[in-house]
């Protein structure tokens, strides 16, 4: 069962040098107030795995780690839209390791459900193959990718009931519900937390099995308030 | 009338009613402003949804409803959202009946550059090269040369390949041109463009039909 903390309270299981999966895309379902209690405090040297890099508008989002210098390496599919990764990758100050981003969602998934590994055809033909099994399946061959685990998953969820049921809402899921199944420690933040029951079953995007720690972050109200600011200054809206 | 729109307003030809369609960033998504009255397509954001629609009025943005680029857009009725696994599993597994995708470098064999100049330019592929093998019909919308002029429809790739022999179509600025086994089948150029001008600013081999089609945007 999760148990209910504050954001500070949740910062004392993040230690120096962990791999941290963060949820989110471009921003969108990510859980930015822990992002930024991170990027303000002492923790470094982090892995971080995500699809993609920080949203492209300003400051925000992952691109808050990348600014304070807290990324040694990035596992994910694409940093185009981060200038301070970009720069810090090209500097050599920080690894990166570039998956397709199905490639990458699929290790995950495996990690979280117990196989030993995923075999696609996407990379065939490219530097994507060096370095790596190509299986024939049926005639037709396929990369071998092992799973990738975390030791810790920060997930965004739209509401969590105090068991830590997960409900998502709009295309706001992207990566969380299959992170959450995959790290040794799960964090989620959400705008609002509820009763056991208030959540219909059929709602539930991840079950409260996966959850170890419920935070509140910014309710809805704040957070259309943030994307509608972020997307108006950007000449988005 | 610029290149991307003239780019952008033939792509839009290619897009037949009920089509699943995933656009690439840039040209791509501006043909999206020109598909023919009465044809409807589902666009996918390869983010996690079907069936989006224009960005919404100020005011009435969600903050979980953005495309794949972070910005906001609007889901249209009979839309769906899901995860990254089951969105890529639509791209690998052959449910996307086209994806429309800028290019650095695309040659006689199919095969497509896009998501790396080494030491220079290391954005990432993104969700691209799964969509290059699992798409049905892969559609490259891009200028016919790079800024400097140089063809970017080459013999052989020498940049870092993207996916190997997967482009069935080519539309430039300057031409249509269809990847065939027996290689780069000019089927249209544009009006104003000379068969020679497109030869030229070509590096690889163009099989020229009898009847070359003129491209009407």
């Amino acid at each position: 069962m999760a148990v209910i903390k504050s954001i500070r309270q949740t910062l004392e299981h993040i230690e120096n040098g962990n791999s941290i999966m963060i949820g989110g895309f471009l921003g969108v379902g990510a859980p930015i107030r822990l992002i930024d209690e991170i990027a303000d405090s002492n923790i470094t040297d982090l892995t971080i795995i995500s699809a993609v890099a920080s949203n492209p508008y300003e400051t925000f989002d992952i691109g808050k780690l990348t600014k304070k210098n807290k990324i040694k390496k990035f596992i994910g599919a694409h940093i185009g839209t981060d200038p301070n990764l970009v720069k810090q990758y090209n500097e050599g100050k920080v690894e990166v390791e570039f998956n397709p981003m199905g490639t990458l969602i699929e290790r995950i998934r495996a990690a979280g459900s117990g196989l030993g590994g995923i075999l696609t055809p996407t990379g065939l033909g490219t530097e994507m193959e060096q370095g790596r099994e190509k299986i024939m399946v049926n005639g037709k061959p396929f990369l071998l990718y092992p799973p990738l685990k975390a030791d810790i998953a920060i997930v965004k969820a739209y509401r969590a009931d105090k068991f830590g049921n997960l409900q998502y809402k709009g295309v706001a899921l992207n990566s969380n519900p299959i992170i959450a199944t995959a790290a040794n420690l799960v964090i989620a933040e959400v705008d609002e937390i509820v009763e056991v029951g208030e959540i219909n079953p059929n709602d539930v995007g991840t079950p409260g099995i996966f959850v170890d720690i419920i935070v509140k972050g910014n309710d809805l109200p704040t957070r259309k308030k943030v994307y509608e600011d972020l997307w108006i200054n950007a000449h988005k809206l | 009338m610029d290149a991307r729109e003239i780019i952008a307003r033939r792509v839009a030809k290619e897009f037949k009613d009920g089509m699943v369609i995933n656009l690439g960033f840039g040209i791509p998504t501006l043909s999206s402003n020109f598909i023919p009255e009465g044809i409807n397509v589902i666009l996918q954001t390869e983010n996690g949804g079907l069936l989006f629609g224009p960005k919404p009025e100020r005011g009435h943005s969600d903050p979980d409803v953005a495309n794949a680029g972070g910005e906001p857009i609007t889901m249209l009725h009979g839309s769906s959202t899901f995860d990254l696994a089951v969105s890529f599993g639509i791209i690998r597994g052959g449910h996307v009946d086209a994806t429309v995708l800028g290019a650095l470098e695309v040659d006689e064999n199919g095969n497509i550059a896009n998501w790396k100049i080494p030491g220079k330019f290391v954005p990432g592929m993104g969700g691209g090269m799964d969509l290059l093998v699992g798409a049905k019909r892969v559609i490259v919308a891009m200028t016919h040369t790079d800024k400097k002029g140089n063809p970017k429809i080459l013999k052989n790739c020498t940049l870092p390949l993207s996916a190997s022999g997967v482009v069935n179509l080519i539309i430039t600025e300057k031409a249509v041109i269809e990847v065939t086994p027996e290689g780069l089948l000019l089927k249209e150029i544009s009006p104003n463009v000379t068969l020679e001008e497109v030869i030229k600013s070509t590096e690889a081999e163009l099989i020229i039909p009898q009847k070359l089609q003129t491209t009407l945007v």
